[in-house]
C-alpha cells in the first residue's frame, strides 16, 4: 500500500490519523509540526502527504509550498486538515498547491474515503 | 472500518490540558495596551487544536465552547477586533470552563453546564459588540442553488494545463464522478499541440461529460470542489423531455472563472508570506514520547546501577584475593579493570541522573496556574494582592508536579482567604495596602522545597487553641510550642475560618492539602508569626522513581523504610515504657505519647522480646502523628530504585514495594502509615477499647 | 522457542488434529503438566525475600533480571506434605493471564519431568476421585505410557483470588 507523512501537532490526530491509515494496510509515518514534516519528506518518499494547518514552527500552508518546490513532491497529493471555519485557509492550502483537504472533525471511514481519492 | 476512537482520548486530554495551560499563560501575558499578535497566534493555536480534536473525538460542548473562543481570537488575530481587558478576561474564565469541561469528560461525571452557558454568553456578548465586524456574513453563498436533483447532468470539463501540479489527477476526477452515476465521457482532444511541443506535465485535453442518475448537482460540484480553481467547469442539467419540473436553471453554472495560466503559481509565493516566525526554543527543540518509553529506560538503568555496584563488589573481591594470595594488586590487569570500573560507576550515575531528569519538568508548569488564580480571588475578595514567583525553573518529577498543583493552590488560596488582610485592615496596621504572596521553589538534598509566604495577619495563636480544645483535637492540659500550635491546622476537620468563604472552597481543610503531600512522600509545615504573615514549606521527594531509605533488619529479612517518614531512632529505656489496656504499648518520648510498633509482631514473626529494654525503636512520622517501630536492627542508609509488588503480585498492606539491593536480593519497602494501620488493626481484634490514633503530634511537644 | 507441532504432511485422518506441548513436573506420586507456551523458564531454587503476612504458600520474591517476581510453592498451595527443597528443586517461571494483565510468577516443584505433545482430545476431564487439588485448577488428565498428568489450568491455579479470604484467616 502506500507511504504516507502525517503532519499535525496533536499528538491525538496523529494517532488517530496513523492508526485508521495503518489499519487499512498503509506504511505511516508522523511528524509533529511542519519544520520536522520537511525534513522526513526529504528524507524518504510519500506516497501523499495529510497534513493540519494550524501548527507551530511551520504551518500546513508552508510545509505545502515548500514540498511543491521538491522535484519529488511535484505532483504528490497533498491534503490538508482543516475546519470548517477557514474557507480562506481552503483557498491558502491550493493557493500553496495542495491537492485537497479534509474538513475537521472527520471520522476514520472519511479519512479513509479522501485517501482513496487521491490514491486512486 | 470500526476504530475504538477512545483508545486518543489519553493523548488528547493530555494536550489539550497543556494547551489550556499555554492559553493561560499567554493571556496573562497579554498586555491590552500593547497587543502581540504572536502571544495572539498561540492562544489561537491551542484553542485551534483543542477544537479540533474535540470535534474528531466526539467531545462536542467543548468543541462548540471553543469554536466561540477560536472565533474571538481570530478576530483579534487579524486585527479586526480591538484586545479589550474584557475580551481577555472572558476567555481567561473560558480557559477554566473548558478545563471543568475536559475533566468532566476526561473522569467520565457529568459536567454542570450552567456556568459554561454563562460564560459563554459573555464571549458571545463581546462577539457581537459594536466592534463586530461587517463581514460576519460572508457565508458562501454558492451551494445555495445546488441541493436540485435532475434526471442527470451535462459537464464540461476543461483543465487547466497545470492542474496537475496540485496533486490533482483528472482521471480520479472522472472516477469519482463514475461512481455517482452512469457516465459517457467525450474526450476533446482540439486542444492537444504537436507532439513534439507536448509537455508531459501539462494537461491539454478537456471533457464532456453526460451523468445519469439522482444526483444533486452539490454531488457533482463536491467533485471538483479541490480543482475548482484549476479549471473551467460548467454543469448544466440535461435536457428533460418528460418533466414538468421548470425550477431548473437553464444557465450553465460557472463556479468559477480563475484567471487561467502560470500567474497562479507567482501569485501564491507572493501571497503566502506564512509566519515562519522563530518559535520559543523548548518548542523546537522538544520531542514527545510516551512516559512508558521513559520509566522503561528508567528501570534499566535501575538495573545498571545494580549491576555495575555487584561488578565494583568482584573487582574489590578480586583485588583482595590477589593480596591474600601474596601476589601483587597492581597488575596491569587488575589496574585495568580498576579504571574501567571507577569509569562505569561516574557512567553510570551520570546516566541514572540524566534518565532521572527526562522525567523532571520545572515546577513553572505548576507555579504558572497561580498568577490567574491571584488576579481571580483578589478581585472577589476586595483585596490587593503582588504575587511574587521565584525558582520557577526548579526541576521536579512529573508525577509529582501532576499531584502538587491542588494542595498548592488550596495553600495560595489559604494565603488570599485567611492570610492577606483588605486593603483597609492593612492601612490601620501600618502595613502596605498591598500584600505580597511569594512562591518560591529551590533543591535542597534530594528533596524539593517549595514554600508559600505572605504578609498577612498571620495565624491567631489563641484562635487556634481555643478552637482545637473546642473540637477535642488537644485538651486544655497540653503543653505546646509556638510551633505546634500553628501546625494545628493540619488537624482533621480544622478550619479556623469564621465564617465560610466561597473562596476557602468547598469544606475541605487544610488536612487535605497535608495528606496529599503525605501521598507524594513529602512533609508540610507552617511557621508564623502574627501581624507578620505565614509561610508554608512543602518539602518533597525529587522523584517518585527513587528514594533515600534507611536499611533495617527485622528476622532474618532486610527492609527499607523511606527516609522522609524517619523522625529519629532511638535505644528504648524500659522506664519510658507503658502498657495501656494490658496490651497497647505507648513509650513516653520526651514529653509525650507515642504507640509502640513490634515489627516482629505485625510481620508474625516469632522471637519477639518481652522486655525491649535496649531495643532500637524507628520514630516514624504518620499521618498527623508519631509512632515507634521496633526492629531488630539499624543497617546504612542508601539510595533506592522503587519497584513494583504489584506487577508480578499484588499489594500488601505493610508494603509499599520493593528494591533491589546491590547484592542483588530483594528488600521490601515499607508503607508506614500501612504498618500502623495493620498493628492497630490487630490490637482492635484483640482488645476493643484502645485506639491509638489520636496521641499524636496534637500531644506532642517537640 | 515455538510449540508449533509438526503435523506431517500425511493429510490422512478427519481432522488433522492439533497438539500442544506441555511441560511436566513431579509432586511427589503426581505428575502435572503445564502449556509450554506459558513457560518462560526454569531455575534452580535460590533464596527468596518473603512477604510478611503472606500465606504460608507464598514463599516470597526473587529479582529475576531486574523484576519482582513472586513464588508459590505448589505443595502448599495444594496442601500436600512440604519436604526440604535439595538439589533437584526447581522453580518454573510461568506467563499467568489475569483479569486485566499477565503477571510473572514462579512455582516450587520437586522437579521437571518431560515434554508431552497431547491433543486437545487426548485431555479428558478427570473424574473428581479425590485428588489433592480442587478440580478448578485442572484443565483435564492425559495418559502417557502408563501415566497419568494432571493438566492444569495456571491462570486460575495462581490467580490469587482467595488471597484475600486466606490472609483474612491468618489475620484473624
Amino acid at each position: 500500500m502506500a507511504h504516507i507523512l502525517v503532519v499535525d501537532d496533536s499528538a491525538s490526530m496523529r494517532q488517530m490519523v496513523g492508526f485508521t491509515l495503518k489499519g487499512d494496510g498503509h506504511q505511516v509515518v508522523e511528524a509533529a509540526d511542519g519544520a520536522l514534516g520537511l525534513q522526513c519528506a526529504k528524507a524518504e518518499a510519500f506516497d501523499a502527504v495529510i497534513t493540519d494547518v494550524n501548527m507551530p514552527n511551520m504551518d500546513g500552508i508552508e510545509l505545502t509550498r515548500q514540498l511543491r518546490g521538491l522535484p519529488n513532491y511535484r505532483f504528490t497529493p497533498i491534503l490538508t486538515l482543516t475546519t470548517e471555519s477557514s474557507a480562506e485557509k481552503k483557498a491558502a492550502g491550493k493557493a500553496a498547491g495542495a491537492t485537497g483537504w479534509l474538513v475537521k472533525p472527520f471520522n476514520p471511514d472519511q479519512l479513509l474515503a479522501t485517501v482513496k481519492k487521491v490514491l486512486g | 472500518m470500526t476504530i475504538d476512537m477512545s483508545q486518543f482520548h489519553g493523548a488528547f486530554f493530555e494536550e489539550s490540558f497543556e494547551g489550556l495551560q499555554i492559553m493561560e499563560t499567554e493571556l496573562l501575558a497579554l498586555d491590552v495596551g500593547e497587543v502581540d499578535s504572536e502571544i495572539i497566534n498561540t492562544i489561537f493555536r491551542a484553542a485551534h487544536s483543542i477544537k479540533g480534536g474535540a470535534g474528531t473525538f466526539g467531545f462536542m460542548n467543548v468543541s462548540e465552547y471553543t469554536h466561540v473562543m477560536e472565533t474571538l481570537l481570530d478576530e483579534m488575530r487579524d486585527g479586526s477586533r480591538p484586545v479589550t481587558q474584557e475580551a481577555v478576561n472572558a476567555l481567561l474564565s473560558s480557559t477554566d470552563v473548558l478545563k471543568g469541561m475536559l475533566e468532566a469528560a476526561r473522569d467520565e461525571v457529568d459536567f454542570d453546564e450552567e456556568g459554561a452557558v454563562k460564560q459563554r454568553a459573555i464571549l458571545e456578548t463581546i462577539l457581537l459588540g459594536e466592534n463586530a465586524v461587517s463581514e460576519q456574513q460572508t457565508a458562501e453563498s454558492k451551494e445555495q442553488t445546488t441541493d436540485e436533483v435532475g434526471a442527470g447532468w451535462l459537464i464540461q470539463f476543461t483543465p487547466f494545463t497545470d492542474m496537475m501540479l496540485t496533486g490533482n489527477d483528472p482521471v480520479r476526477l472522472l472516477r469519482a464522478l463514475d461512481e455517482l452515476g452512469e457516465m459517457d465521457v467525450k474526450i476533446d482532444l482540439s486542444a492537444l499541440p504537436p507532439f513534439s511541443e507536448i509537455i508531459p506535465e501539462e494537461l491539454y485535453v478537456s471533457w464532456g461529460i453526460t451523468l445519469q442518475g439522482g444526483m444533486t448537482k452539490a454531488e457533482v460540484l463536491d467533485v471538483f470542489d479541490w480543482v475548482d480553481d484549476a479549471c473551467e467547469l460548467h454543469v448544466e442539467p440535461l435536457p428533460q423531455h418528460d418533466k414538468s419540473d421548470s425550477v431548473t436553471p437553464s444557465e450553465p453554472v460557472n463556479v468559477k472563472l480563475a484567471s487561467p495560466g502560470k500567474t497562479k503559481s507567482a501569485k501564491a509565493a507572493e501571497k503566502s508570506k506564512t509566519p515562519v516566525k522563530k518559535s520559543a526554543s523548548s518548542e523546537a527543540t522538544s520531542i514527545r514520547v510516551g512516559i512508558d518509553k521513559v520509566d522503561e529506560i528508567i528501570n534499566l538503568v535501575g538495573e545498571l546501577v545494580i549491576t555495575q555496584s555487584m561488578l565494583d563488589q568482584a573487582g574489590e573481591d578480586l583485588e583482595e584475593q590477589a593480596e591474600a594470595q601474596g601476589k601483587n594488586k597492581n597488575t596491569k590487569i587488575l589496574l585495568r579493570l580498576r579504571d574501567g570500573l571507577a569509569q562505569l560507576e561516574r557512567n553510570t550515575r551520570e546516566l541514572q541522573e540524566g534518565v532521572m531528569r527526562i522525567r523532571m519538568l520545572p515546577i513553572s508548569f505548576v507555579f504558572s496556574r497561580m498568577p490567574g488564580l491571584v488576579h481571580d480571588l483578589s478581585g472577589q475578595l476586595n483585596k490587593k494582592i503582588t504575587l511574587v514567583v521565584t525558582g520557577e525553573e526548579t526541576e521536579l518529577d512529573k508525577t509529582v508536579m501532576e499531584n502538587i498543583g491542588d494542595p498548592m493552590v488550596h495553600l495560595v488560596r489559604n494565603a488570599l482567604d485567611h492570610g492577606i488582610e483588605t486593603p483597609d485592615i492593612r492601612t490601620a496596621a501600618g502595613k502596605p495596602e498591598t500584600g505580597t504572596i511569594t512562591l518560591n521553589a529551590f533543591h535542597q538534598g534530594g528533596n524539593i522545597i517549595i514554600q508559600i509566604t505572605d504578609d498577612g495577619a498571620g495565624i491567631n495563636k489563641e484562635r487556634v487553641l481555643a478552637k482545637a480544645i473546642e473540637k477535642g483535637v488537644i485538651s486544655e492540659s497540653d503543653n505546646l510550642s509556638d510551633s505546634d500550635i500553628n501546625n494545628l491546622i493540619f488537624a482533621p476537620g480544622f478550619s479556623t475560618a469564621e465564617v465560610v468563604s466561597d473562596v476557602s472552597g468547598r469544606g475541605v481543610g487544610m488536612d487535605v492539602v497535608r495528606t496529599s503531600i503525605h501521598k507524594l512522600g513529602g512533609r508540610v509545615e507552617v511557621s508564623s508569626e502574627e501581624g507578620k504573615g505565614s509561610v508554608f514549606t512543602i518539602r518533597l521527594p525529587l522523584t517518585l522513581a527513587i528514594l533515600d531509605g534507611q536499611l533495617v533488619t527485622v528476622g532474618k529479612e532486610s527492609y527499607v523504610i523511606p527516609l522522609i517518614s524517619i523522625v529519629e531512632s532511638i535505644q528504648i529505656d524500659r522506664a519510658n515504657i507503658n502498657v495501656v489496656a494490658g496490651k497497647a504499648e505507648v513509650y513516653k518520648l520526651r514529653n509525650h505519647y507515642i504507640p509502640v510498633i513490634r515489627s516482629r509482631q505485625v510481620f508474625g514473626l516469632p522471637g519477639d522480646k518481652k522486655d525491649l529494654h535496649g531495643a532500637l525503636m524507628v520514630v516514624v512520622e504518620v499521618g498527623n502523628g508519631h509512632a515507634g517501630i521496633i526492629v531488630d536492627d539499624l543497617q546504612g542508609q542508601q539510595q533506592v530504585v522503587i519497584k513494583s509488588l504489584e506487577t508480578n503480585y499484588r499489594k500488601v498492606e505493610t508494603m509499599s514495594g520493593a528494591t533491589i539491593l546491590g547484592n542483588g536480593t530483594v528488600a521490601l519497602i515499607w508503607d508506614v502509615a500501612g504498618m500502623v494501620n495493620y498493628h492497630q488493626k490487630k490490637l482492635k481484634q484483640g482488645t476493643s477499647t484502645i485506639k491509638l490514633s489520636a496521641d499524636d503530634a496534637d500531644n506532642e511537644v517537640a | 522457542m515455538s510449540a508449533q507441532i509438526e503435523l506431517g504432511s500425511e493429510n490422512n485422518n478427519e481432522l488433522n488434529e492439533h497438539e500442544d506441548q506441555y511441560l511436566t513436573f513431579v509432586l511427589g506420586e503426581e505428575e502435572y503438566g503445564v502449556d509450554i507456551l506459558r513457560v518462560q523458564e526454569i531455575r534452580g531454587w535460590d533464596t527468596v525475600t518473603s512477604i510478611p503476612n503472606a500465606p504460608a504458600y507464598i514463599k516470597g520474591v526473587i529479582n529475576l533480571r531486574g523484576t519482582i517476581v513472586s513464588i508459590v510453592d505448589l505443595r502448599e498451595r495444594f496442601g500436600m506434605d512440604s519436604v526440604e527443597y535439595n538439589d533437584l528443586t526447581v522453580v518454573v517461571v510461568l506467563r499467568v493471564k489475569g483479569d486485566e494483565k499477565e503477571r510473572i510468577m514462579g512455582i516450587v516443584v520437586d522437579a521437571v519431568s518431560e515434554v508431552y505433545n497431547f491433543s486437545d482430545s487426548g485431555i479428558k476431564d478427570a473424574p473428581d476421585m479425590g485428588y489433592a487439588i480442587n478440580m478448578d485448577y485442572m484443565k483435564g488428565m492425559a495418559t502417557i505410557e502408563e501415566k497419568m498428568i494432571i493438566i492444569l489450568n495456571i491462570d486460575e491455579l495462581m490467580s490469587l483470588k482467595d488471597l484475600d479470604v486466606v490472609t483474612q484467616a491468618v489475620q484473624k
